[in-house]
């Protein structure tokens, strides 16, 4: 019964300096992966490029980030960009980009059900006019169609799910909620420490029905870091980054020895929020 | 000043279909040879195979090369050739090198001709409008697995292994894991010629293999993002690979290998 698939939303969060093939690739996976349960529908694709207050090195600015992402994203028709963390002049966790979405896809399915629900009052009082019927009128409630609410997931590699256990990095709380509340759906490599890191943490291990792990058959380690390599030492970029996205680095003039050093010895904006914060000390076990 | 020798890429493969991982292997080649100062890249060719190859799962080759046109519209330098997946019979790879490399040393001697005939006013700095034009190379591109296929016995003949790597070379692209030097080192004959064979290190890997996407087409999975999406419209379109197109040639022994009549193993010197 299609209509009782949970609705999801992938959301990827990341720097994308520059979106390599591998990021669009997570969502495909994700999105077949949660197709192939036959529990979920997954509607929506969002890439959420981080603020530049984030002060990671060689992070350029968000402005050719998100134009770079969109263009990447031109021949998708389910996965697009969202700029609004990008636009936040301070950094934000990722929870608080998560909780965002989830309001927005609550309101927006609210909205969805609201105007089916005005549609079907309209048809009600349709057949309340037709005199010659002698029919009780249905409720218009049967006429719903009952959806659990929608959910919004975080889409991650395996390095991001292990970074959890950077001391400093997260907040404890943040990541309980994100399991508890939301869901990770994690991509890794064949082979992979997953499902150790997993195992050898409590508070993954109590939410591990909603960490969906999906295994990438295919080796594909086209990480920006090597992107911004290779751009730096002149060698060709085609075929794992979308071309335009090639055309609008070339164009631009993006990636250098000098855009890589920027934020050099800048302490990265969570380590800096949370360093005096005790909460962050708490462990994941 | 002296100039760099024009060098030719040929590939030769089932391109079952054409995958990004395919046209990186130029890419990758390319910049490797442009950096050791010497060479200059004039011209990539991706040269399907024949359906007589006789490889299981192999579709036509008309689909073939329809995909691998699409997947090179956007390059500028690299094109896919049609004649060795037009002969009536699966021919040797030491041959298509000698096809092509005729073909290239016959477009040169005519550019010549005409360059005598219309003599320019030579320009310095610009190489190749220099009196003497260096000829061009013909290299074979190719992945690290060709390159152990030598070691498979009545796969190849000895004297096409050393033509390849003596008279055209070979540009190997191996992933970041393997080093083929020491298959290298163990052979007499390649040790030998090892100054035409270029070993370059694909560092970024992405191993996206021809078998994993039709397997994942099969299965009704995404592969977007790993082939051309023109590529993936075209599969769509004619309905290319299926169960039954897996099937095909299911138990025959590829054409190589029944023309081998003896076992030999070329490369145990």
């Amino acid at each position: 019964d299609p209509d009782r698939k949970t609705e999801v939303v992938l959301l990827a969060c990341g720097s994308f300096n520059p979106i390599t093939n591998m990021h669009l690739r997570l969502f495909e996976l994700a999105k077949d992966y949660l197709h192939e349960t036959g529990k979920y529908k997954v509607i929506k694709g969002i890439i959420s490029p981080v603020g530049d207050a984030y002060k990671k090195k060689g992070l350029i600015s968000a402005n050719h980030r998100v134009a770079m992402a969109k263009l990447a994203t031109e021949s998708s028709d389910w996965v697009e960009v969202d700029d609004w963390e990008s636009c936040q002049s301070e950094w934000l966790e990722t929870l608080k980009v998560l909780r965002y979405h989830h309001q927005k896809l609550l309101s927006a399915d609210v909205t969805n059900k609201t105007k089916d629900a005005v549609l079907i009052t309209k048809l009600g009082r349709k057949r309340k006019q037709e005199s010659n019927r002698h029919e009780p009128i249905k409720k218009k409630n049967q006429n719903l169609v009952i959806k659990s609410v929608p959910q919004v997931k975080l889409l991650c590699g395996s390095d991001m799910l292990e970074s959890f256990g950077i001391p400093n990095l997260w907040k404890l709380e943040d990541i309980t909620e994100i399991v508890e509340k939301h869901g990770l759906v994690c991509i890794s490599r064949a082979g992979n420490n997953v499902q150790k890191f997993i195992y050898e943490s409590d508070i993954l291990w109590r939410h591990k029905e909603n960490i969906h792990l999906v295994e990438e058959w295919i080796t594909n380690d086209i990480s920006s870091t090597k992107i911004r390599r290779a751009l730096r030492r002149g060698q060709s970029i085609r075929y794992l980054v979308p071309d335009a996205v090639r055309a609008y680095i070339e164009r631009n003039r993006l990636y250098s020895p000098e855009s890589e050093d920027r934020n050099a010895g800048v302490l990265l904006a969570p380590l800096q929020k949370h360093a005096s914060d005790p909460r962050s000390s708490q462990t994941l076990n | 000043m002296r100039s760099r020798i024009p060098v030719i890429l040929l590939a030769c493969g089932s391109f079952n279909p054409t995958t990004n991982m395919h046209m990186r292997l130029f890419e990758l080649a390319r910049d490797h040879l442009h950096q050791t100062g010497r060479y200059q890249v004039i011209e990539g060719i991706m040269s399907p195979v024949s359906d007589k190859y006789g490889k299981q799962g192999l579709v036509s080759a008309r689909h073939r090369v329809a995909m691998a046109r699409l997947a090179l519209e956007t390059s500028d330098w690299i094109r896919v050739d049609p004649w060795e997946s037009e002969q009536d019979t699966w021919t040797e790879t030491v041959k298509v090198l000698r096809h092509h490399y005729n073909e290239a040393l016959t477009a040169f001697q005519s550019k010549e001709f005409m360059r005598s005939k219309h003599p320019t006013e030579s320009s310095t700095g610009d190489s190749l409008s220099c009196q003497q034009q260096v000829l061009p190379e013909l290299k074979l591109l190719c992945g690290a697995d060709f390159l152990q296929s030598f070691k498979t016995p009545n796969l190849w003949k000895e004297e096409d292994i050393k033509e390849i790597v003596e008279k055209f070379g070979l540009v190997c692209i191996s992933r970041a894991g393997s080093d083929p030097s020491q298959f290298i080192q163990e052979s007499d004959l390649l040790s030998e010629f090892q100054h035409n064979i270029f070993l370059v290190r694909e560092w970024i890997q992405n191993e996206i293999s021809a078998t994993q996407i039709r397997s994942a087409l099969c299965r009704g999975l995404s592969v977007k993002y790993l082939i051309p999406d023109s590529v993936i419209a075209y599969i769509a379109q004619h309905n290319v690979y299926s169960a039954e197109s897996e099937r095909r040639n299911q138990g025959h022994p590829l054409q190589p290998l029944r023309l081998q009549n003896t076992a030999i193993n070329p490369l145990r010197d």
